[in-house]
């Protein structure tokens, strides 16, 4: 809980007057506060420049160095004052921490020097504001990454690795060849064979000298062999390099799937199909299109260009851009094609026979290419076509520099959205932990509250303050406060596990059991809505049906079920009814207590009504006694 | 009326008749109490309680008032578990007592001093208005359903035993049978008052929060 708001406690307190009048049983006592001093200013001397506070502003905080006792260790008895040796600036920020419950980092502060200032004031980092908190993190994570690096320069001095499997040494090598010399000499080896077998496509298709016969063939065909060496060579390089890294992936599913092995595989294919087709003259037609698949290995570049990498992912982030610029291109094509075809059907000799071969004209003519195979001659024809290749420069011209400053927009935007959102991840966790913890803290403190209150009426002081050393005054109002509410709405705090099992168990309990409604053989019979429920139960012999499917709820507004997986006390429909008849009487238990000696007292008016029920246990037993059974009579006070 | 720190004059009246019309307005407006005098005064705190409660006070609203957003803000802090919301609205109207939509430090330790040094029946009175949500003089069931709904969802979900849906509606029927004398459908505040008197547990909780400052 914030200091500020601390200080809005009492407000909190104060108005839960609010609630007693609604509650039907009896508040907890509230927590003295032992020894109330008068509030005083202390002076906090750091390295010379004087900070004055309240004394209760630092004690807001009792686990760090200036909220507990350990500032005494600094305490200087001539001056009267706290005397630390530190850097006055952070002091500052530290000090504003206790104030406003807010702690702040100041940007022109090393980030090292703060820590270390935090640690010594005992302050945890993670209650750094949010305001700061992520500038911090960024300094923080910019220290360790410097930090690591000098450990690795270090260490690769060294020459000592931790040792990572085989496997993982591999992948590791595959993915940063700056990581050994082996790494990247593979590196170099496959971009040179890369090349290599790029060369060689290209090469295979220039013609080469002639052979008697003046026939020009191309080297391909010239030096086949060679030609057929070099390719598997450079296939058998591939191929071993995919198999590698196929092994060494983490996830092989995942590998397979990516971009770059569908790369490698498409550039491996063709040579694996020519081997197994080379018999059969059919498909040798379809055989040599599938060597044009071979030109792919050059994107096999891209593992060994950053800027490939990155040109490929703006351009799948710029889809939906280059998607209107390829519509809209269309449409005019298609548009100024028709144009174009029935102004010139009347001209003979026309080279625009149908619309799709006027396309052509469009094309060329809207890119500035002009060929000049395909030209307009009817007047109309020439008047549309200088239309179009104006017009083609518009089109052109203006999603292009639309589309580049997206590239760079779209690319920073991703990049900023995606810190944001870790960012707002780690916000939301660290803002649920806090209230995860402030009521974990508050179910904590009820299960030792059974002790502290059993302590607190035997007046025993000294062992109250060894329980109580834990929380502080403010804890120990708060919890007070929540205890209130509980006692004023008959229901308790638990947490979210525990209310999982309760709520699997009801459901499970939905199955009536005949028995007969024997009240009297149920002890440990409490229905006192004051009862505080203990986390051992006991299975009470004569088990019943959960009463909680019961018609005559409606009648007896006063009936109570739990829902726990302790069997729960019912009665038959008749004598229910017989109940009811008698009115909404005060059914009180008699407050049946499970905590040590806090003994409620009943009004005088109630008498525990019905005959069948069993007296109620003396209230001195001791904190073992399991009590909750599950039909709870809520208890109505007599007036 | 905006006030601003270098005012001379200090002045009792609020200055949240601006509307919400002008958004920086508001945030620069600025109220000063009354004197401490005065308040000790009119209050039953002692003039270094007062010191503590606008040292408070002054912390989580630098601007001197509090509007109903800030009021739930911190009213929540105080209940993780549940949805205080509701509650804080009901509240921040039992404060208000001037209903001019914000809750200055006289209206605040005005109601501060009927709840913690005031007498039984100023108290029950307090409460009284409390519940009575449109202050006509009677607690009609509806008032009290939203009232007891909204204690309920401070609880929030995970409680023991579970909450069902009509857990609210049986304690204001509880509540009715108590409090409504003449069966009449409608709690007056006599005879919310002579109920009350007459139940120890309620009488007894009425002291419960006497050291609180």
């Amino acid at each position: 809980m914030a200091a500020g708001v601390a200080a809005w406690l009492p407000f909190a307190r104060a108005a839960a007057i609010g609630w007693m009048p609604v509650a039907n049983c009896p508040m907890p006592l509230a927590p003295t506060e032992k020894n109330k001093r008068q509030d005083e200013l202390i002076i906090l001397n750091v390295s010379g420049r004087r900070f004055q506070t309240w004394r209760t502003t630092l004690e807001r905080y009792p686990d760090t160095l200036l909220g507990s006792t350990e500032k005494e260790f600094f305490f200087n008895e001539d001056t009267k004052e706290y005397f630390f040796d530190r850097d006055p600036e952070v002091f500052r920020c530290i000090l504003n921490f206790y104030r406003t419950g807010k702690l702040h980092y100041p940007r022109y502060e090393c980030i090292s020097a703060y820590d270390e200032e935090l640690a010594f004031y005992g302050i945890l980092p993670e209650i750094i504001g949010d305001c700061c908190y992520e500038e911090y993190k960024d300094r923080k994570r910019e220290n360790a990454e410097r930090l690591m690096d000098d450990n690795d320069s270090e260490n690769n001095q060294e020459g000592s690795m931790p040792s990572l499997s085989f496997r993982q040494t591999m992948w590791r090598a595959f993915e940063n060849p700056h990581t050994s010399t082996l790494a990247l000499v593979f590196y170099y080896v496959t971009g040179f064979f890369i090349a290599v077998s790029v060369i060689t496509n290209v090469v295979e298709t220039v013609p080469c000298g002639t052979v008697p016969g003046n026939k020009e063939l191309p080297c391909g065909e010239r030096y086949a062999v060679a030609f057929f060496c070099l390719d598997t060579a450079c296939v058998m390089i591939f191929t071993v390099e995919y198999l590698l890294r196929l092994f060494a992936a983490p996830s092989r599913y995942r590998f397979i799937r990516s971009v770059m092995s569908i790369i490698d595989v498409v550039a491996i294919m063709p040579y694996y199909i020519g081997l197994v087709m080379t018999n059969n003259e059919d498909v040798s037609g379809a055989f040599v299109t599938l060597r044009v698949f071979r030109v792919f290995r050059i994107f096999k570049f891209s593992r060994h260009s950053q800027g490939l990498r990155i040109l490929g992912y703006t351009l799948k982030s710029c889809a939906s851009e280059l998607g209107f610029l390829l519509f809209s291109l269309t449409m005019a094509i298609i548009i100024f094609a028709t144009v174009m075809f029935y102004a010139e059907k009347g001209s003979s000799a026309s080279k625009f026979t149908s619309i799709p071969a006027s396309f052509w004209y469009t094309i060329v003519t809207m890119t500035t290419l002009g060929y000049g195979d395909m030209v307009p001659k009817t007047i109309a024809g020439k008047i549309f076509g200088s239309i179009c290749s104006l017009s083609g420069v518009l089109v052109i011209a203006l999603p292009v520099p639309v589309i580049v400053s997206n590239f760079s927009r779209i690319y920073h935007q991703n990049q900023r959205a995606d810190k944001r959102r870790a960012q707002k991840k780690a916000r939301l966790a660290r803002i649920r932990v806090a209230k995860t913890g402030s009521s974990n803290a508050y179910l904590h403190s009820k299960r030792n509250g059974l002790l502290n209150e059993a302590l607190e009426l035997t007046g025993s002081t000294e062992d109250e303050q060894h329980t109580t050393k834990g929380t502080s005054l403010i804890e120990s109002q708060h919890h007070h406060l929540l205890h209130c509410l509980e006692k004023t709405t008959n229901h308790e705090f638990i947490d979210e596990q525990l209310f999982e099992q309760n709520c699997m168990e009801s459901s499970m309990q939905n199955y009536p059991s005949s028995r007969s409604p024997s009240l009297s053989s149920h002890h440990g019979l409490t229905t006192s809505c004051c009862s505080r429920r203990h986390k051992k139960t006991t299975h009470l012999p004569n088990s019943s049906v959960p009463a909680t499917r019961l018609r005559s709820m409606q009648e007896l507004s006063t009936i109570h079920i739990q829902c726990s997986e302790q069997p729960s006390l019912t009665t038959s429909r008749s004598s229910l009814n017989m109940k009811s008849d008698d009115g909404l009487r005060p059914n009180c238990k008699a407050a049946q207590i499970t905590t040590a000696i806090i003994s409620i007292p009943t009004p005088p008016a109630l008498t525990p009504e019905g005959e069948s029920r069993p007296p109620p246990s003396s209230p001195g037993h001791s904190t073992n006694i399991s009590t909750t059974t599950t039909s709870n009579i809520v208890k109505v006070s007599a007036l | 009326m905006k006030l601003l720190p270098c005012s001379a004059a200090k002045t009792t009246s609020p200055v949240t008749q601006n509307t919400v019309e002008d958004e920086m307005e508001m945030a620069t407006v600025r109220h000063r109490p009354e004197a401490l005098e005065l308040l000790e005064a009119q209050s039953k705190f002692t003039k270094k309680e007062l010191q503590i409660l606008y040292r408070g006070f002054k912390n989580e609203c630098p601007s001197g008032v509090v509007n109903e957003e800030t009021f739930k803000e911190i009213y929540s802090q105080f209940f993780p578990q549940g949805d205080s919301t509701t509650y804080a609205h009901f509240l921040f109207n039992a404060f208000d007592t001037d209903h001019n939509g914000s809750v200055s430090f006289e209206d605040f330790v005005m109601g501060l001093s009927i709840l913690l040094r005031g007498t039984v029946q100023e108290k029950l009175n307090w409460a009284f208005n409390l519940y009575d949500i449109n202050k006509d003089g009677y607690i009609t069931k509806e008032e009290m359903l939203d009232i007891m709904k909204a204690i309920y969802d401070m609880m929030g979900k995970c409680t023991y035993p579970v909450l069902k849906e009509d857990t609210p509606r049986q304690h204001v029927e509880t509540f009715f049978q108590k409090m409504d004398k003449n069966k009449d459908g409608v709690v007056t505040i006599d005879e919310f008052i002579e109920s009350c008197q007459k139940d120890e547990n309620i009488m007894r909780s009425m002291q419960l929060f006497e050291n609180v400052i």
